[in-house]
């Protein structure tokens, strides 16, 4: 290895212990100009942790860094943008209420009393031109969409002059189109001279980004490599320690009852447009109907119709041949229907509360876990603590607040109480979203694993190999509308690519596009 | 150079969350004895003699408790709501509303019912009128989104007004400037010691039970997820408005309880003196009892003790009665801001080493 010029930031054994965990155990890191690095590990492995050390939010027990040849001491992330260091977070950290804009210039060093946002406005404008990253700065956060969140946190590291850019799961929440598209930019970043570190899970990002990467295991580096010199194969063993299964074998699928049906269901979004027009489709027990289709039409509301979340305006939904139209999600809880949501920390889990809690929140209503209203808090721990070692969830305790734990372990637990208490239907929006290469597998095993025990699965995912590997037929969401719906085995990409921009089956040529009767 | 830095906590330190109220109460005993100073007293004596005042005698220390009774029940009261994110700060107008209903049936069932029933029912009235003080509130802030820290403390103008209306026009005794009639005896809630009554273990009893309540059923798991985060609530199927409304219409009733247990223990009739604010000091009560309810007992002692204090140095020291307010207030200013150090803690950053902690 040739290491000069010297690198742009070097971490020296670096340690860094939370009550229970040593999240990195002295690690090493170097990151040379213009290069991207792709930080790899499992869920938990000390990847946020680490990154988190370099922008001030962490203080190291042990260990140095190194900006360009000397040693800092980065105690703020204000000393870390000093340094020109950003971070766009695992969960963004914007503020929903203000402006694009506002949370640009928000929290930073030397503004005057009284900003000029006009100039500032301009200033965005600029660089989001120059970047080719639509964005409107004088929207409101609410308004955007994960996507266009995901751009205001790059836009506010540009505008703060970040040459050492730190993007921790950024395509984890982006559609595969977002996916590109930040990829796109981020290659323009580096060509004028910025450098990047970059978490992910997906293999493919990382042999298509990375110029170097660096494995973590257990808060230990493993591995650094050459991108060109390695396979998505080896570094998945790596990281896992165990070899990875990309594909899984599916037995053939023997559909039931019909379990949930869809007749001609119409809802609104949150800004009270219509998001569902007129959808219809069933799903029979031992089935796995999977939805694709580009992010924001209508993935969301078509979760939260069929859990009971967001209200009908038109049309009927069924479970189990039972009338269930703007019932209470109570009602479907109890008809049977899980629900892994998309949002995980500000929907699926309640961060102060404990692991064990967490798991227990669908449990808790009947017997062991409380009998004629009193809390049984035994039963609930050790109903806890078969769930975190049958799902693999790494926390130091079970009563530790779930919010400590990494983005990754976050999700297991939710799909933990979910996929146990589940009972005819289970909804799951992006399961795999943040998780690691064996998670996903030991994942998507599970949802099978639900089919083959007789009960539906609506898969919502933004993964099409995802959807091949474990939906039955695939169904494309387009403007609130279903294209059409296709066994999994004949769709092809080209064709749901097709579909997933507004061309219904019926007009696809293609020979194996043979439209299910029943839709 | 060495800098100061606040650091967000990892993790939430129980240590710290039980040394901040402690920590907080000696500051402000120090900003008051800046106080005492300036305004010419020696803080030591003065100090020594709110002590005493509080705790010298066996008879002191019943006036302590007669006051620190309404304190913990109220306190109880607002923290059950505080749970909640309900600011609710009403428990004063909740309370005069209660020793008005209670006071109601004591001077006008007397006749019609059987001695013994007198009294539990009017306690009960008290509890139910309090809940439904505390239940429009409620109701308006679930179901319409009202938000409900003005109409909480509107109400408490119109519940405080209304009382006087009574004491001093309606239900005024004759022969009196004002005040009702004194109820007859079937009506007394029993005393212990002193001026002490029973209403002190009703406070204990519903101390423990709303500890149970909390940490250990199915609607105090429910209460605490909605308290926590109520997306969560609703997708885990919990009825969130119908929740919320119990809850504080429980809050409701104990405050409402307060003031008849001191309308039927203290004065055994209505007059001046009912709403003197225990109902404002409970929310310092509990937010420095954490909101934990038992808790609540010892620190509502606490801020009972500073009120007779209060009133002993007046006596003692020629000092306005008011020191012992100020003292009061001054609790809460080093409270709030000892709160941000249980979410964070202040570092010192020196280049030359790796940085040492300071604890706070
Ligand atoms: N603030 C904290 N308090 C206590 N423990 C923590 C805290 N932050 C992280 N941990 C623990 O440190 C370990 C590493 O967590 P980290 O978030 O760095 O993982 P990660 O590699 O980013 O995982 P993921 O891929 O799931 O995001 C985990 O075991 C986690 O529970
Ligand atoms: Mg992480």
């Amino acid at each position: 290895m040739n290491d000069n010029p010297p690198p742009v930031l070097e971490m020296r054994n670096i340690v860094k212990r939370f009550p229970g965990v040593l999240a990195n155990d002295h690690v090493n890191l170097k990151l040379h100009p213009g290069e991207v690095l792709a930080l790899l590990g499992e869920n938990g492995a000390g990847k946020s942790t680490l990154m988190n050390v370099l922008v001030g939010l962490y203080r190291p027990e042990e260990g140095e860094v190194y900006a360009r040849g000397e040693q800092v001491d980065i105690g703020s992330p204000n000393d870390a943008a000093a340094l020109g260091i950003g971070m766009v977070h695992q969960n963004f950290k914007l503020v929903p209420t203000m402006t694009v804009a506002e949370n640009v210039i928000l929290g930073m060093n030397g503004l005057p009393f009284r900003p000029n946002m006009d100039e500032i406005v301009e200033c965005i404008r600029e660089i989001a031109r120059h970047y080719n990253m639509p964005v409107d700065p004088k929207a409101y956060i609410w308004q955007l969409s994960v996507g266009e969140q995901q751009r205001v946190e790059i836009l506010k590291l540009i505008y703060r002059g970040a040459e050492i850019l730190i993007l921790d799961e950024p395509t984890a929440v982006l559609t595969p189109q977002e996916a590109r598209d930040l990829n796109r930019v981020l290659q323009v970043m580096i060509d004028e001279g910025k450098s990047a570190i970059f978490i992910t899970h997906k293999m493919d990002e990382v042999m298509a980004f990375s110029d170097r990467v660096c494995v973590l295991q257990h808060g230990r580096v493993v591995a650094t490599k050459y991108t060109a010199e390695t396979n998505p194969q080896e570094l998945a063993t790596l990281m896992v320690g165990r070899e990875v299964l990309f594909r899984l074998d599916k037995a053939p699928s023997q559909p039931g009852d019909p379990m949930l049906e869809m007749r001609d269901v119409h809802a609104k979004n949150n800004k009270g447009l219509p998001a569902l027009q007129g959808i219809s489709f069933t799903i029979r027990r031992g089935e796995v109907l999977g939805i694709a289709g580009v992010a924001g039409n209508g993935q969301r509301e078509l979760a939260e119709v069929v859990t009971g979340l967001r209200p009908v305006t038109q049309g009927h939904i069924q479970i189990e041949g039972q009338e269930r139209t703007n019932r209470q999600p109570l009602d479907f809880i109890k008809a049977g229907v899980s629900h892994i949501p998309a949002d995980r920390i500000g929907m699926g889990a309640v961060g102060n509360m404990p692991v064990s809690d967490n798991i227990s929140m669908k449990g808790y209503r009947q017997s062991p876990m409380a009998e004629k209203g009193i809390l049984r808090p035994r039963q609930m721990l050790r109903f806890a603590r078969e769930m975190i070692k049958r799902f693999e969830i790494a926390t130091p305790t079970p009563a530790t607040r779930i919010k400590f734990l990494s983005g990754g372990n976050i999700q297991k637990a939710i799909l933990a109480r979910e996929i146990d208490a589940c009972k005819g239907l289970l909804v799951a929006v992006y399961p795999s979203r943040g998780l690691d290469v064996g998670a996903t597998e030991a994942v998507r095993r599970r949802i099978l694993e639900q089919r083959e025990q007789g009960r539906a699965v609506l898969l919502i995912s933004e993964d099409l190999d995802e959807l091949f590997s474990v939906a039955d037929r695939i169904a494309v969401l387009y403007e609130g509308r279903v294209m059409g719906v296709v066994p999994a085995e004949e769709a092809s990409i080209d064709q749901l690519g097709l579909m997933m921009a507004g061309s219904p089956a019926e007009e696809i040529d293609v020979p194996t596009a043979r439209v299910m009767e029943e839709v | 150079m060495r800098r100061i830095v606040f650091e967000k906590r990892e993790s939430m330190s129980r240590r710290a969350s039980t040394l901040v109220p402690i920590i907080s109460l000696l500051a402000s005993l120090l900003l008051g004895g800046l106080l005492l100073a300036i305004s010419g007293a020696n803080p030591f004596v003065t100090y020594y003699e709110m002590f005493r005042g509080a705790f010298g005698t066996w008879n002191r220390f019943t006036e302590t408790l007669v006051k620190a009774i309404p304190l913990m029940l109220t306190g109880l009261s607002v923290a059950i709501a505080f749970k909640m994110r309900f600011w609710n700060i009403g428990a004063e107008g909740q309370l005069t509303l209660g020793g008005v209903a209670a006071a109601g049936v004591a001077l006008f069932w007397a006749q019609s019912l059987p001695g013994w029933t007198l009294l539990p029912l009017a306690l009960l009235a008290g509890c139910v009128a309090g809940a439904l003080w505390a239940g429009i509130p409620a109701v308006l802030k679930a179901y319409l989104s009202v938000d409900e820290t003005l109409t909480t403390l509107m109400l408490n103008y119109v519940a405080i007004l209304y009382s006087e209306h009574l004491y001093y026009v309606a239900w005024r005794a004759p022969g009196y400037n004002s005040g009702t009639a004194t109820f007859t005896e079937a009506a007394w809630l029993p005393r212990i010691t002193g001026r002490v009554h029973a209403g002190i273990y009703l406070a204990i009893i519903l101390a423990v039970v709303l500890w149970f309540v909390f940490k250990r059923t199915r609607w105090g798991f429910e209460l605490q997820i909605i308290g926590e985060n109520p997306t969560a609530a609703r997708y885990l199927g919990i009825n969130i408005a119908q929740n919320v409304v119990l809850a504080i219409l429980l809050s409701g009733a104990i405050s409402g309880l307060a003031g008849a247990t001191e309308v039927l223990g203290l004065a055994r009739r209505l007059q001046q003196g009912l709403s003197v604010g225990y109902g404002y000091t409970a929310i310092i009560v509990a937010w420095m009892a954490q909101l934990n309810p038992l808790a609540i007992i010892g620190v509502a002692i606490l801020m009972a003790s500073l009120l007779v204090g209060g009133d002993q140095i007046q006596m003692r020291m020629g000092l306005p009665a008011a020191m012992g307010l100020v003292l009061q207030g001054l609790i809460l200013i080093p409270m709030l801001a000892g709160m941000i150090f249980m979410e964070y803690r202040l570092r010192i950053i020196d280049p030359h080493t790796t940085g040492m902690e300071v604890e706070a």
